[in-house]
């Protein structure tokens, strides 16, 4: 008895997966309406969350750009030095530190201005006219101001070179402020259009969605006269719809994986260097196996829970 | 097998009721005519039979079951005890006679191989062998309304609503169609048909209820009935 009930359930879902896509296969023009919104949709996801990661990796490089220079007097000790590093490393707004000797200074020196002759001269003349240097990286170049205490308190002043301030001040300083500034910003901007462009896309989708169902209301209402369960008469259309975001799902990254390939200097020239191409197409590559079930997900979740909702006015008894 | 007490259903709050303090007895097996002018509340009493409306008072018991007491969720079971026919058939357009039929076992999780020996079956009793094949539109108006009936006989319901079954049809269909309901009751079907063709309900010599203004107004054996007797 609890056999053939269990048979006749696994009977039941084998039509209502069959029905799917019976339908699936009958509603062509409707199914290509729904899949092509869809499919834009999910490209614009996708293209969304590599734009961000994308901005995301110019962002940490900027970041990791900025440190702050603090130029330590020609006297200062090796161990006078030490002691302020690790007051610094200590510090949780600090990520790292690096001490820059004269020597060093002065390589670094020579290895930049390599082309310059005149410079090479001069600075070969002059002995090493280069201060040691602390490059204090901070955590987020936005927040500097408790590493700037510390920079600037006596005991520490003591120590640096009377004549060079240290990198924050003045110009650099507000530099600093306005590239942490607009980081943030295009931050928060990558999280709200990602968010934004898929409520839109679930709202088009939901609507296409309903007018597939709308169109077969009759259809709904003559299933549930002859008494078909609700789940006997919703399954059919939500396999349809899960049908419609597996198949955008891989059109989207298939389409996004052949604008890389075919269009990569395309894209660069046209995103005006704010986005680098090449960073975008390898995160792609390197995420496709995260990326895909992705998208996947997304496409099953929208259909499922659209078509749900979309057959619940149809399939509601009356009450009064 | 029905049993309607003092049933009343009014649309909206102030509206005069489609139908008032209706009761009404249906023993099994029985073969009942419901008479009436289009808006006198035969097509509501249907209605409240197939749970698509719910009565504003009165008590429904059907087969067994008293509507009070069933729950949203039973509504489909008690549906597949009722084989309704509609005056618009009501067949699914997608599908083949066959499937039409096949249809109504699937809701109840009947086996393919059991569905493909039955619908065959069904399909000679409602004279429609070797149509299995053909879409609905391809079908005559009796042919289709024929297909809707053996949809609702198909599972063996111990009761058949039919709501102006020949409506759409002319004399010549519309009595193949009720020789086919006759011949359901004989196999100890209960038939409730509603109809307002004088020439069918007085060749049938059956029960005959009438329904006027939300009404019972007359309730006679073997009754005979005309137009204007119910004007």
């Amino acid at each position: 008895m609890m056999q053939k009930a269990r048979n006749r359930r696994l009977l039941t879902l084998w039509r209502v997966i069959k029905t799917g896509m019976i339908n699936f296969g009958r509603n062509a023009w409707l199914a290509t309406a729904a899949m092509a919104v869809m499919t834009v949709t999910l490209g614009i996801v996708l293209f969304s969350i590599i734009a961000s990661a994308t901005l995301n990796n110019t962002i940490e490089q900027i970041n990791s750009k900025i440190d702050i220079s603090v130029y330590l007097a020609d006297g200062t000790t090796t161990a006078q030095a030490d002691k302020l590093m690790q007051t610094l490393r200590g510090m949780p707004e600090v990520r790292d530190v690096a001490y820059v000797s004269k020597d060093q200074a002065l390589a670094i020196y020579r290895a930049e201005n390599s082309g310059n002759q005149t410079l090479q001269e001069a600075i070969s003349q002059t002995g090493n006219p280069l201060p040691a240097s602390l490059k204090i990286a901070p955590v987020d170049p936005g927040r500097i101001d408790t590493i700037k205490a510390l920079i600037d308190a006596p005991a520490s002043v003591a120590l640096e070179d009377p004549q060079i301030h240290s990198s924050y001040g003045g110009s650099q300083k507000a530099a600093i402020n306005k590239i942490a500034h607009a980081t943030s910003i295009m931050k928060r901007v990558g999280v709200v259009a990602v968010l934004l462009f898929a409520v839109i896309s679930m709202l088009i989708i939901f609507n296409t969605i309903q007018m597939a169902i709308f169109n077969r209301r009759d259809e709904i209402t003559i299933m549930r006269l002859l008494g078909a369960s609700t789940w006997f008469i919703r399954g059919p259309f939500v396999v349809e719809s899960v049908l419609y975001g597996v198949i955008a799902a891989l059109i989207s990254v298939e389409g996004i994986d052949l604008l890389f390939r075919l269009a990569s200097s395309g894209l660069q020239a046209s995103s005006l260097g704010l986005l680098n191409i090449d960073y975008a197409a390898s995160y792609f590559r390197g995420h496709f196996w995260t990326l895909l079930p992705l998208q996947l997900g997304v496409g099953i979740l929208i259909g499922a829970v659209s078509s749900t909702i979309a057959t619940r006015r149809y399939l509601k008894f009356k009450s009064k | 097998m029905i049993l309607l007490d003092r049933v009343t259903k009014t649309y909206g709050k102030h509206a005069t009721p489609a139908l008032d303090r209706v009761s009404l007895h249906v023993e099994p097996k029985e073969f009942v005519i419901v008479v009436g002018q289009s808006g006198a509340g035969k097509t509501t009493l249907l209605r409240l039979l197939t749970r698509e409306e719910k009565p504003t008072s009165g008590k429904i018991i059907v087969g067994g079951i008293d509507y009070d007491k069933l729950k949203d969720r039973e509504i489909p079971l008690l549906r597949r005890k009722i084989g309704v026919v509609f005056q618009d058939f009501k067949l699914l357009p997608n599908r083949t006679v066959f499937e039409n039929v096949a249809f109504a076992l699937e809701i109840v999780g009947m086996g393919g191989r059991e569905i493909q020996h039955t619908v065959p079956k069904v399909l000679e009793i409602v004279n429609l062998k070797g149509k299995e094949k053909r879409m609905p539109q391809e079908l005559s108006g009796g042919e289709r309304q024929r297909v809707a009936i053996a949809r609702a006989i198909v599972r063996q319901p111990k009761i058949l609503i039919a709501d102006e079954p020949t409506g759409n049809l002319d004399p010549k269909h519309a009595w193949d169609v009720i020789n086919v309901l006759e011949k359901i009751n004989r196999f100890g079907t209960t038939v409730l048909l509603t109809t307002h063709n004088q020439e069918i309900v007085n060749a049938l010599k059956r029960r005959v209820v009438t329904i006027e203004h939300g009404q019972i107004v007359s309730d006679r054996a073997r009754a005979a009935y005309s137009n204007e007797a119910a004007a």
